[in-house]
């Protein structure tokens, strides 16, 4: 699991079966620090709250599709959490 | 399994009921010998874990949903152990 800020949104009229009502958000997956980390993704928003510049937590894979309603669906990254706060101080936990 | 170091924690309050009741940390993956390697991940505390500790994550989801006995957790990285000690000779 990873941070991520949503950066997009993505509308689809026709998909396949079972992802009726699931909203679809651009997201740049983050380092605690806001640096971007990777390529953006399209994720399903599983909270239903998440928006352009909201800061977020997503799952991927399997554990993706489990996260919504309808868990069989094709969906392999999902919005499970709006962070509120991130408290991180890597530079003292080193060894 | 990955070997880690929690680094910090992410507060949510609008999220996956799954993640109710749980802590969620922020872990640099380590290797054996202890340095630092790749992006830093989110993990689901199972083991009481906190900051600057050494832990094992597991990333696996289907057995994370047994050991929550949830199975419909979205949860893919969850720490089951606090390490004391790894003995590993690198070349």
């Amino acid at each position: 699991m990873d941070l991520a800020r949503v950066i997009g949104t993505l509308v689809a009229t026709q998909k396949v079966e079972g992802l009726e009502g699931v909203r679809f958000l651009v997201i740049q997956p983050i380092q605690p620090d806001g640096s971007d980390a990777g390529e953006p993704v399209i994720a399903a928003d599983a909270v239903y709250s998440a928006g352009p510049g909201t800061i977020v937590w997503f799952t991927a894979s399997r554990e993706a599709a489990i996260a919504l309603p309808e868990p069989f669906v094709p969906v392999d990254a999902a919005i499970v959490g709006i962070v509120d706060q991130i408290n991180d101080s890597s530079e003292e936990s080193r060894p | 399994m990955i070997l880690g170091r929690v680094t910090g924690n992410v507060v949510g309050t609008i999220k996956h009921p799954s993640f109710n009741e749980y802590a969620l940390l922020i872990v640099q993956p380590l290797t054996a010998d202890g340095s630092p390697k790749g992006n830093r991940m989110l993990a689901v505390d199972h083991a009481q874990a906190g900051p600057g500790d050494r832990v094992l994550v597991l990333s696996e989801g289907s057995g994370i949903r047994q050991i929550l006995g949830d199975s419909s957790s979205p949860i893919r990285a969850l720490i089951v152990a606090v390490v004391d000690a790894v003995d590993c000779e690198l070349e």
